[in-house]
C-alpha cells in the first residue's frame, strides 16, 4: 500500500459508492495526497511504524452487496457471537462498511439512529469534529466515506437502553480497508449510552473515525471495544468536543489487532465540563498497540480524568502518549493523566510518554506512570492457598485491571473482560 | 499417628545459615509451640514448611503424612493440608475476599478429589465460620487484606484457614498486633478448629496465646536449633526469665 495506490482505489470506490459524501470525499483526498504518511521520525509517531502496513496490499471490501451473508457465515449462521451488552439495546451492525439489517436491532423513535447512507437530512457536524486537515488517516477515511453510524439524541432526552455500534470486518481472499465511520450527537441536557464494537477475520485494516458532540448540560457513556482479527490493523481517530457543562466518560478497552493505533482527542467548547478518559489494553504475542490521547482545556474550568491500564504478555509492545493542553485562557483547568503498565515478560515493552503543555498559570496538573511485574509476595500468598501458579497469575493481573473494568456500566461488557483476562 | 517429621533440616537465606539442624515430629491432634527470640529462625522455618522460594535448603528432609514436602510446590503443599496464617498477611487490591476464598477452596478440594462448590455452597460455609471468629459482614465484598487493620488481617489469616480445613495449622506470630478481645476471638476460632486428625504448629514470642491455645509441647528455638523441649509449662517459665538461662545452657555450637 503506498498513496498512489489509492487513486485507482478511489476511483473504484466512487464507482460504486452513492455521490451523496462526494464533495466531501473529494475535498478530503485532496488533503490525504498532501499529508505525508507518518514516519518514526515524527514525534507523535516515534514509537510506531507503519511500514508493515504499507507493505500490505490492499484493496476494498469484497462482495459489498453479499455482506449481509458474508455476515452470517462469519457469526456461523447465528449472532450470538455478536452479544448485546443489554436486553432491550439497539445496534446498528455494519458488515464490509455496509449496514446488515438481519444483525441490527431497530432504533427506537424515541432518538435518531440511522446510517450516513440513508440519512434524509445532513448533520452539520459530519466531518467538522475530527481534525483531518492534519490527519492522514482521517482524510483517507473521508476519502473513503460512503457510510456509517449516525446517532442524534434529542435535546433533554435520557436514553434508558444502551445504543451499540458494531463494525464487522470480513475481506474476501485479498486484504481490505475499511473506514468505519460514527457519528454521535447528544443533545443539550440528553444523556445516553454508546458502544462500539469492533471485530473481524482474517487479514484487514480498518481505518476508523468517530465524531462526538456532548451538548451542553449533557451526558455520554461511551465504550470501545477493539477486539480485532490477530492479523488486521487498526487506526482510530475518536474526536470529542464538549460543550458547556457536560460529562463525557469513555472506555477504551483495545484486545486485539496485530497493529494498533487508538487515538482519543478530547476538546472542551465550554466551561464546567468534566471528561473521564478510561483505557484498557491488553497485548500478547508480537501485538503492537499504540495509546495515543490528546485532552484539550481549550476552556476555563473543566477536569479531566485520564487512566490508562495496559497488559502487556510475550514480545508485545504498548505505547502510551497523553497529550494535555492547557491553553492561555483555561484557568482553574483540574487535570489528571495516569499510565500504569503490567509487564507480563521480560520481552514485552511498554513506551510511555506525558506530554503537558500548560499556558494557563492557575491550573492543577498531575501525571504519572508506573511499570511494574506481578508482585512475588501476592504469588506465594495465593499458592499458599492451594491456587496453583497459573491461576495466580491470572488472578492477579485481572487485580490490576479490575479498576477499570469496574467502572464499565454494562454488566456483560465486565463479564467479557473477566473472562478475556482470567481466562 | 506422624503427621510432619523434620530430620536435620538447614536452610539459608542469600548466603545467611538460618536453619541449623531442626528436628522436630509433629503427630495428628498435637499443638506445638515454637518459642524463642527474634531471629532465632522461627519465620525461617515457617516459610520452608510452606515452600517460600526465598529460602534454599541446604541439607535434611521433611516428610509431610510419609510424602516429601520440600519437593512441592506452594500449592501442592497447600492441597496436602499444609496452612500457614502469616506473620504479615498480605494485600492484594483488586481481588475480593470472596472471590479469592473461592478459588482457594475449590483449588484444594480439586487437589484432594472433592467436587467443586457453587456459589451458594460456598456462602453456606464460608457464613457459618464467618461467624465464629466475628468477622465483619462485608468482610467478603472487601479487597484481600486491603485496608485491614493488623488485627483484622491476623483474624482473616484464622477464617481463612477454617474455611480450607487444613491437616496441619502453622501459625506465625498470630498474636502480635492483637488487642485482647481480638486475641480471644482467634483463640476460640484456632480452639474450634482443634481436632484428633489435625495439628497446629503456632510459632510465637509471647506466651499470651498459650494460655488461651494449651500447647501439648514448647520447643524453644535459638539460632537454628531446638535447644529445649517441653510441656506447657515451658512457655511460663520462658515469660517469667527470657530466652538467656536456657541460651547460656545450651550446647556450644
Amino acid at each position: 500500500m503506498d498513496k498512489t495506490t489509492f487513486t485507482k482505489l478511489f476511483a473504484d470506490f466512487d464507482r460504486d459508492a452513492s455521490p451523496r459524501y462526494r464533495a466531501l470525499r473529494q475535498a478530503a483526498r485532496e488533503r490525504f495526497a498532501s499529508l505525508p504518511l507518518p514516519t518514526t521520525r515524527a514525534e507523535d509517531w516515534r514509537f510506531t511504524s507503519i511500514a508493515p502496513l504499507l507493505e500490505m496490499p490492499f484493496d476494498l471490501p469484497t462482495e459489498l452487496r453479499k455482506s449481509v451473508r458474508i455476515a452470517d457465515e462469519v457469526l456461523g449462521g447465528g449472532h450470538e457471537k455478536l452479544p448485546l451488552a443489554v436486553s432491550g439495546s439497539m445496534r446498528l451492525t455494519f458488515v464490509n462498511g455496509r449496514l446488515a439489517r438481519s444483525l441490527s436491532v431497530a432504533a427506537k423513535p424515541d432518538i435518531y439512529a440511522h446510517t450516513l447512507d440513508l440519512l434524509k437530512v445532513d448533520v452539520p457536524e459530519l466531518g467538522q469534529i475530527a481534525a483531518e486537515k492534519e490527519n492522514v488517516f482521517t482524510a483517507l477515511n473521508t476519502s473513503l466515506l460512503s457510510d456509517g453510524a449516525v446517532i442524534v439524541v434529542p435535546d433533554g432526552k435520557v436514553v434508558e437502553y444502551p445504543i451499540e455500534i458494531v463494525y464487522l470486518s470480513r475481506p474476501g481472499d485479498k486484504s481490505c480497508v475499511g473506514s468505519p465511520r460514527s457519528l454521535v450527537r447528544i443533545g443539550k441536557n440528553a444523556q445516553a449510552l454508546v458502544i462500539e464494537r469492533f471485530l473481524g477475520e482474517r487479514t484487514y485494516f480498518t481505518n476508523a473515525v468517530t465524531e462526538i458532540a456532548v451538548g451542553a448540560g449533557a451526558v455520554l457513556n461511551h465504550v470501545k471495544i477493539q477486539d480485532e482479527s490477530a492479523t488486521a490493523y487498526h487506526i482510530a481517530n475518536t474526536q470529542i468536543v464538549m460543550a458547556a457543562r457536560s460529562n463525557f466518560t469513555t472506555h477504551y478497552l483495545s484486545l486485539g489487532g496485530a497493529l494498533v493505533r487508538n487515538e482519543v482527542r478530547v476538546r472542551f467548547d465550554g466551561e464546567h465540563a468534566e471528561a473521564t478518559v478510561n483505557g484498557l489494553y491488553l497485548a500478547s504475542g508480537k501485538q503492537h498497540i499504540d495509546n495515543f490521547t490528546v485532552i484539550d482545556h481549550a476552556q476555563p474550568n473543566c477536569a479531566s480524568h485520564e487512566l490508562y491500564k495496559g497488559i502487556l504478555d510475550d514480545k508485545a509492545h504498548g505505547v502510551f502518549n497523553g497529550k494535555i493542553l492547557v491553553r492561555k485562557d483555561a484557568q482553574k483547568t483540574d487535570a489528571k493523566q495516569t499510565n500504569k503498565v503490567l509487564l507480563l515478560s521480560d520481552d514485552a515493552t511498554i513506551n510511555t510518554k506525558p506530554q503537558l503543555e500548560i499556558f494557563a498559570d492557575d491550573v492543577k496538573c498531575t501525571h504519572g506512570a508506573t511499570i511494574g511485574q506481578l508482585d512475588a509476595a501476592q504469588l506465594f500468598y495465593l499458592q499458599s492457598r492451594g491456587i496453583p501458579l497459573d491461576a495466580a497469575r491470572r488472578l492477579l493481573t485481572f487485580a490490576f485491571a479490575n479498576d477499570i473494568v469496574n467502572r464499565v456500566r454494562i454488566e456483560a461488557i465486565r463479564e467479557e473482560l473477566e473472562a478475556r483476562i482470567v481466562r | 499417628m506422624k503427621m510432619l517429621t523434620i530430620h536435620n533440616l538447614h536452610a539459608r537465606v542469600a548466603d545467611k545459615d538460618i536453619l541449623r539442624g531442626i528436628n522436630l515430629t509433629v503427630n495428628a491432634g498435637e499443638v506445638h509451640a515454637i518459642m524463642g527470640p527474634n531471629g532465632s529462625g522461627k519465620s525461617t522455618l515457617a516459610g520452608v514448611l510452606t515452600g517460600k522460594d526465598a529460602y534454599q535448603v541446604t541439607q535434611g528432609e521433611v516428610l509431610f503424612e510419609g510424602k516429601n514436602l520440600l519437593d512441592m510446590d506452594p500449592e501442592e503443599r497447600a492441597g496436602e493440608g499444609v496452612f500457614l496464617a502469616f506473620q504479615h498477611p498480605i494485600e492484594i487490591p483488586g481481588v475480593a475476599t470472596n472471590y479469592f476464598l473461592r478459588a482457594a477452596l475449590n483449588a484444594v478440594r480439586k487437589y484432594r478429589g472433592q467436587p467443586e462448590l457453587d456459589a451458594a455452597a460456598f456462602l453456606k460455609i464460608v457464613n457459618a465460620k464467618m461467624k465464629v471468629l466475628h468477622m465483619p459482614e462485608d468482610l467478603l465484598k472487601r479487597s484481600v487484606n486491603e485496608g485491614f487493620s493488623g488485627g483484622e488481617k491476623k483474624r482473616n489469616e484464622i477464617f481463612q484457614m477454617a474455611v480450607l480445613e487444613p491437616k496441619l495449622c502453622i501459625m506465625d506470630e498470630t498474636d502480635s498486633g492483637l488487642d485482647i478481645d481480638a486475641l480471644r476471638n482467634v483463640a476460640e476460632g484456632v480452639n474450634a478448629l482443634r481436632s484428633k486428625e489435625r495439628a497446629m504448629v503456632v510459632i510465637t514470642h509471647h506466651q499470651r496465646l498459650l494460655t488461651h491455645l494449651v500447647p501439648d509441647f514448647v520447643h524453644v528455638l535459638s539460632e537454628g536449633r531446638i535447644v529445649k523441649t517441653g510441656g506447657k509449662e515451658l512457655a511460663l517459665e520462658l515469660e517469667a526469665h527470657g530466652y538467656d538461662p536456657i541460651k547460656a545452657g545450651m550446647a556450644p555450637v
